[in-house]
């Protein structure tokens, strides 16, 4: 394997077959060696001017890691890492590396950009097999206290940033379970369940409170936070709420929201029925609708589960789909059939109101839309029935309106987001601030916690000078 | 943990009461809102109306009917045992108003979620009138309550075992025969309030139902809780649980509810095949 030559391509990371693991729910990708990280830690050109750390939208110091790393000091390379990044072992598995940090390396060129967020996931796992486990030095108590709400990864990160610099931290969660989308959404296939909850136990063991089935706006609302002498809160509550397609026939049984199907599935562990309580329903011919990073888990799942078939159909065409490359590829080779340029416009079902089926219309590309990309546009008189008897909506979400309503002092766009200040995070109520899927839409993990830590350097101002 | 300070058996032990400390939700609750609870690490998320809140000491009172496995989970649990997660309050509290003479109906153990907003309707300052139905006499609850609560209480069960012998609709249409009421609250099984706002509606009286479909988070979420009102999806646990029972439809959300039937009897079976030894 180490032979003393130029290496042209990237090292590949193991990964589960294909016909064994789309029957499992066992992460796909195993993890590099140390042999394999070192060698493809040793294609890094160590650039003076680095692409790749402008492409991550953190900035994490990527040659100077990787420094460490061929160095053989993985404790410095881990550290280094986290001055940027609070949850590496999350990134390094689901930022959509090909458009950020790879997609800026100057090997990628050439196609063979050097495989950072496999480096990165390399060394957040070996820290979290073989570290000390001993805690980073914590500033002395100041006194205040802080209220984040939700635990989605932007949440998590401003509970890390300010627990260390002294503050006492609470976080509050809607659900049973801390995650956020981590936990209900990504499925355990891609992110391991377990990385997520030692996350949350690295912020318990340095003093943050979590405390989950708190709603708040409902077991509790903002003002009553700061009656209970909270200081500053940050809201992480992120963008949970589903998009249907308004199409006839879509409250037949058979037709559920992504959010309703990965939450069944990853949440309660509805795979394990019935050893859990919690059904989720085994389609034997799945369709899933959309084809972004929650469409491939959805449909990834549904195979999992037992289907016999399983479909995207997408309208627009595959230079379109907005998914992590990685993902697409995964699904393909998991035997997930891909239909594009087709919508949806009318859902069939039978006398005991299950669905059996769909209409679908064919699309062809049109002129660029508003986005930049092409409009899809129906072509007359082509359609036609697909049969299914499980669809997954999987085409976006909005922002929930549980905690917003209730507090109208807090300024909202037209779709319902909070409007914050971009460079601080600060809300239009005063101590409030927000940051992640809230405030942008939907986005990614890397974007939220980035917005998490803008949000906590400002929390940290406000509470030291009161600004 | 969130600790039974007090259990009891109602209705030959189909139905049970559990009073369980939960000062925060205990003192935000109102008429009309649920919570969702989930006994143990694998348990399912089940929405339960608050029959009763004590804010001072800070409980909640439940009360259902044992139908499938999560409900038989929850019977098994005894005082000073506890549910893992109670999360609430959710849902939109009733709409209380002084509007005259409410008529107040309750089927089975809606009756332990119509009680609460009677009392509230009666403290608004409305003259209340409530018809409470059971199979029979022995399934009957909260007779006692719903009399104190109300100012005129008629009974009938279905088998004629006490009260009037046939349905909550034969006296909700004799009421509204003979009296000016301003408003109908109906709730019970998805059938009599699907009968009775039937009746109300020939009698153009304002109905309001409450209703319970297959919910998960019911924060809004999920869409699993989709019901069709006015031609509208809306999600019960945030928009609703209560609403227009002219504009509902009662047929869709009786199909959905049996979205799981064959997984329900898979688990449930399977747990009284277990627990029987
Ligand atoms: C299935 C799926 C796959 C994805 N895949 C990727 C991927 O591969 N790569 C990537 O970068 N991004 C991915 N994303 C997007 C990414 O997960 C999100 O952008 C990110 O999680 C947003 O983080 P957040 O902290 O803003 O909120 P979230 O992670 O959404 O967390 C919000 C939390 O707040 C809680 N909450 C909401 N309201 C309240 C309230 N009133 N009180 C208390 N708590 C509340 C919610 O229960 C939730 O736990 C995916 C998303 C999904 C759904
Ligand atoms: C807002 C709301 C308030 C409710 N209040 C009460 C109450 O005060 N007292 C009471 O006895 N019942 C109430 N219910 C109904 C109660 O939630 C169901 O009876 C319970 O979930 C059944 O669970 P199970 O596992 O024992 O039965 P299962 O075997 O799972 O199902 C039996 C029946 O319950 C329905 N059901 C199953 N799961 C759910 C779920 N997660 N949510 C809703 N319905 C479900 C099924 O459609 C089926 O018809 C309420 C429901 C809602 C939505
Ligand atoms: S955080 Fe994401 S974008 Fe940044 S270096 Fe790591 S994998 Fe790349
Ligand atoms: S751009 Fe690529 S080669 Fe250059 S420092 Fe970054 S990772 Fe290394
Ligand atoms: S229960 Fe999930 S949206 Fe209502």
């Amino acid at each position: 394997m180490a032979e003393k030559q130029a290496k042209p391509g990237r090292v590949p990371m193991p990964e589960q077959d294909p016909a064994v693991r789309r029957r499992n729910f066992e992460e796909v990708p195993t993890g590099y060696t140390a042999a394999m990280a070192q060698e493809e830690a040793a294609r890094c050109l160590q650039c003076k001017k680095p692409g790749c750390v402008e492409g991550c939208p953190v900035q994490v110091d990527i040659p100077g890691f990787i420094r460490l790393l061929t160095e053989g000091d993985l404790t410095a390379a881990i550290r280094s890492i986290w001055q940027k990044n609070a949850l590496p072992a999350v990134c390094g598995r689901v930022c959509p590396q090909e458009i950020q940090c790879e997609g800026k390396c100057i090997l990628a060129k050439k196609g063979t950009p050097v495989a950072i967020g496999n480096l990165e996931r390399f060394c957040a796992d070996y820290e979290r097999n073989h570290g000390t486990g001993a805690l980073p030095p914590k500033a002395d108590p100041t006194g205040k206290r802080v209220a984040v709400v939700g635990s989605g990864p932007s949440s998590l990160t401003v509970a890390g940033d300010l627990i260390l610099k002294g503050h006492a931290v609470t976080v509050m969660e809607a659900f049973h379970k801390p995650g956020g989308v981590l936990v209900y959404g990504i499925p355990e296939f891609r992110l391991p369940k377990a990385i997520v909850a030692q996350e949350v136990n690295f912020l318990e063991r340095l003093g943050a409170t979590v405390e989950c089935n708190m709603v708040v706006g409902r077991t509790v609302t903002l003002d009553e936070l700061f009656e209970q002498g909270y200081d500053a809160v940050y809201l992480g509550v992120g963008a949970g709420l589903p998009r249907f397609m308004n199409i006839p026939g879509e409250n037949l049984i058979g037709i559920l929201s992504a959010n309703e199907y990965l939450t069944r599935a990853n949440l309660m562990k509805a795979y394990k029925f019935p050893e859990v309580d919690t059904p989720v329903p085994m389609g034997k011919n799945v369709t899933v609708l959309g084809a972004g990073n929650v469409a491939m888990d959805s449909a990834r799942t549904a195979m999992r589960l037992g289907a016999e078939k399983v479909r995207i159909v997408y309208r627009r065409s595959r230079e379109e789909m907005p998914a992590r490359s990685a993902e697409i590829h995964h699904a393909e080779e998991e035997g997930i059939e891909f239909m594009l340029l087709t919508n949806p416009t009318r859902y069939i079902g039978d006398e005991r109101g299950r669905l059996t089926g769909m209409q679908c219309l064919k699309m062809a590309l049109g002129e660029p839309d508003a986005s930049g990309r092409r409009r899809p546009v129906p072509i007359e008189g082509s359609e036609f029935e697909l049969k299914t008897d499980l669809v997954i909506v999987a085409v976006g979400s909005g922002a929930n309106p549980l905690l917003t309503q209730s507090t109208p002092e807090l300024a909202l766009n037209k779709w319902g987001y909070l409007i914050t200040d971009p460079d601080t995070g600060k809300t239009s109520k005063k101590g409030v601030w927000a940051g992640g899927d809230i405030v942008t839409g939907a986005a990614t993990v890397i974007l939220a916690m980035g917005a998490g830590r803008a949000a906590a350097d400002s929390i940290h101002k406000y509470l030291n000078w009161g600004w | 943990m969130f600790k039974i300070v007090k259990r009891t058996e109602m209705a030959q032990g189909t139905v049970i009461l559990n009073e369980i400390e939960a000062p925060l939700i205990a003192r935000k609750a109102k008429p009309g809102q649920f919570v969702i609870l989930k006994s143990h690490e694998e348990g399912e998320r089940i929405p339960l109306t608050m029959a009763e809140t004590d804010p001072v000491k800070g409980t909640i009172t439940i009360i259902y009917m044992v139908v499938g496995k999560s409900t038989a989970l929850f019977r098994d649990l005894k005082e000073g045992d506890g549910y893992q997660d109670v999360i609430g309050p959710l849902g939109r509290p009733t709409h209380v108003e002084k509007v005259g003479t409410v008529l107040c109906v309750g089927g089975g153990t809606g009756v332990a979620v119509l009680h609460p907003i009677t009392r509230a309707m009666k403290e608004a300052g409305n003259n209340v009138i409530c018809v409470i139905g059971a199979r029979n006499k022995d399934l009957l609850i909260l007779e006692d309550k719903m009399k104190t609560a109300s100012d005129d209480l008629r009974v009938c069960t279905d088998d004629g075992s006490y009260g009037h012998h046939g349905f909550v609709t034969d006296i909700v249409k004799k009421v509204l025969a003979g009296e000016k009421v301003a408003q109908v609250v109906a709730i019970g099984p998805v059938p009599m309030m699907k009968a009775v706002s039937a009746v109300t509606k020939e009698f153009g009286v304002p109905t309001m139902v409450s209703l319970n479909p297959i919910m998960i988070d019911g924060t809004g979420m999920c869409g699993g809780c989709r019901v069709s009102v006015g031609g509208e999806t809306k999600f019960a646990c945030v928009d609703g649980p209560e609403f227009d029972g002219h504009k509902v439809n009662f047929d869709e959300l009786m199909m959905r509810l049996r979205a799981y039937c064959d997984e329900e009897k898979q688990c449930y079976e399977g747990y009284c095949r277990l627990s029987d030894g």
